[in-house]
């Protein structure tokens, strides 16, 4: 029991945060992310950082933008329409290679929408978000020990690629409550040769987005491309089951977690199914996926939203003489291990003969 | 070993806070455990309730439709929740409020009806601690985990200013316990 902590969802992304080395946050309030700012306002400080509570969220993400070009570890947190307002900055960020990292605790949409859990925002998290060819890195965890753990990784990878790194959860990580273990920091060094810290005795340095010379941007697209690609090679995800499985459900987040209870019901009454869970949304396990489908050929993504994902799973295996059903559940209510056990037996009866 | 619990009552009646410590009595015997507080647009003087799994195993869904089992502080809350508790399953009712009138739409269901007002006073002398005594009901009825590991989850669970009353909440954990 001494290591264990019984610690809120939302509260773990932050300590992770400070357990990182992060050493600003901004932030403007929004359900159901507040526990996040709370957390940081109270612990930040003495650590030897700085809460801001910022005028909104456009300045939030423009401070993080401005921290992140010092070389030093930010982070902003925000939920689903916050997010949205954040995306000019993000896209910046992208564009001048500037490290940081944003929490979405998302909610649901369009529009203002509601409070309740949702996977609405896998596009726009996934696909870049704002204006411009570019892409953030999405981690998606899964329980509040990853929502920590995830969290401490997500400083990491953004100081390596010089990107911004997402991490996508909702409402049910958010608040939930389950033990963790504060695993430690390891320490690792970075590049700084491209930081703002005062030109003494140096060179000056720029940090910028416009490219206007003839060539230039087309160049600084295709480099980005291909640091984007190199991202593959920190791809992670989850499986479970898929030994002797004759249909794989894929499903991310909350989700996920919740289907775990509802395979291992299917499981008992007789129906082979297993468990893909992507833990980079971006980039997607896309091979991953792909060697899955070498052996077992019916799919089945569930989500809550009308289908977004599902499109990363047909890009997948779709190719390879298999079938792909849905499950979408737009936002409103959290649904319940049952539920989801009825919609997999139907498709399980439908597909495996 | 397997075992969820919802527990409904009116904000003020500390669910949340029976909910904390039992999830903390798990994380004392070394089991998995999750706590789902109730999240919506909720109201002061309102309705609260929470959702927690105690399990050997990985804990799938923090949300569960049927529960094996719920504690039940108030009418509302019966309403809401009893239909829903497994038919196999239980309930702790907080007699203090509910009488046997307002459950007999529900005496198809196995429940114990517990004067948690009473018990507290009677066992620990504060009526406060009512929560505690269904909490003490429920771990005797579920067996889920001991009752000599609450002095560890009260330590864990209480803020520091509270520990003084550790032993108060042990008495009526006990209390309830030994009424069902």
């Amino acid at each position: 029991m001494a290591n264990k902590e019984l610690v809120k969802g939302n509260e773990a992304i932050a300590m992770g945060a400070i357990e990182a080395g992060c050493k600003f946050y901004f932030g403007y309030p929004i359900t159901p992310q507040n526990e996040i700012p709370e957390y940081m306002a109270k612990n930040l400080d003495n650590e030897g950082g700085t809460f801001v509570q910022a005028e909104s969220e456009v300045a939030s993400i423009n401070m993080l933008l401005g921290a992140g070009s010092t070389g030093s570890r930010a982070m902003t947190s925000s939920s689903s329409p916050g997010i949205s307002l954040k995306q000019e900055g993000i896209s910046y960020m992208c564009g001048s290679q500037i490290p940081g990292v944003i929490v979405n605790m998302s909610r649901s949409g369009p529009g203002l929408g509601g409070i309740s859990p949702s996977q609405g925002d896998y596009f726009q998290s996934t696909r870049g978000g704002g204006h411009g060819d570019y892409r953030t890195m999405v981690l998606a965890p899964a329980s509040v020990q990853e929502n920590y753990d995830l969290t401490m990784k997500a400083f990491d990878l953004s100081d390596e690629y010089r990107n911004p790194v997402l991490v996508l959860g909702d409402a049910l990580l958010g608040q939930m409550k389950e033990p963790i273990t504060r695993n430690k920091y390891k320490k690792k060094e970075y590049k700084q040769d491209w930081i703002l810290d005062g030109a003494k005795g140096r060179e000056r340095r720029r940090i910028k987005s416009l490219y206007l010379a003839d060539g230039d941007l087309t160049d600084h697209n295709w480099m980005l491309f291909e640091k984007y690609e190199s991202m593959k090679k920190d791809i992670m995800f989850e499986t479970k089951y898929l030994e002797d499985s004759k249909m794989v459900i894929v499903a991310f987040g909350s989700v996920a977690r919740i289907l775990k209870s509802s395979i291992a019901m299917a499981r008992e009454q007789g129906m082979k199914v297993g468990l893909f869970r992507p833990i980079t949304l971006y980039p997607f396990p896309t091979e991953e996926l792909s060697k899955v489908a070498d052996s077992i050929k019916n799919f089945m993504s569930i989500e809550l939203s009308t289908g977004q994902m599902i499109e990363d799973v047909k890009l997948s295996v779709g190719a390879q003489n298999t079938t792909v059903d849905f499950y979408g559940r737009p936002p409103g209510s959290i649904p319940s291990p049952d539920e989801f056990l009825e919609e997999i037996k139907t498709i399980y009866e439908k597909r495996i003969k | 070993m397997y075992f969820d619990t919802i527990i409904a009552g009116f904000g003020g009646q500390g669910v949340m806070l029976i909910g904390n410590i039992l999830a903390y009595a798990g994380i004392a015997e070394e089991k998995n455990v999750t706590y789902m507080p109730v999240y919506g647009v909720e109201m002061r003087g309102g309705t609260a309730n929470c959702t927690i799994v105690v399990s050997d195993d990985e804990i799938g869904s923090p949300i569960i439709q049927n529960p094996v089992s719920a504690i039940i502080m108030n009418v509302p809350s019966l309403d809401k929740f009893a239909p829903r508790v497994k038919d196999d399953g239980f309930m702790i009712i907080n007699s203090t409020l509910i009488t046997e009138e307002d459950m007999k739409p529900f005496n198809s269901k196995t429940y114990a009806m517990v004067p948690s007002r009473d018990i507290a006073i009677e066992s620990a002398g504060n009526e406060k601690l009512a929560n505690m005594v269904v909490l003490g009901a429920t771990i005797k009825k579920s067996g889920i985990v001991q009752l000599s590991s609450m002095e560890k989850a009260l330590t864990a669970g209480l803020d520091k200013r509270y520990h003084h009353l550790i032993d108060a909440n042990l008495k009526a954990l006990q209390g309830g316990a030994d009424f069902v």
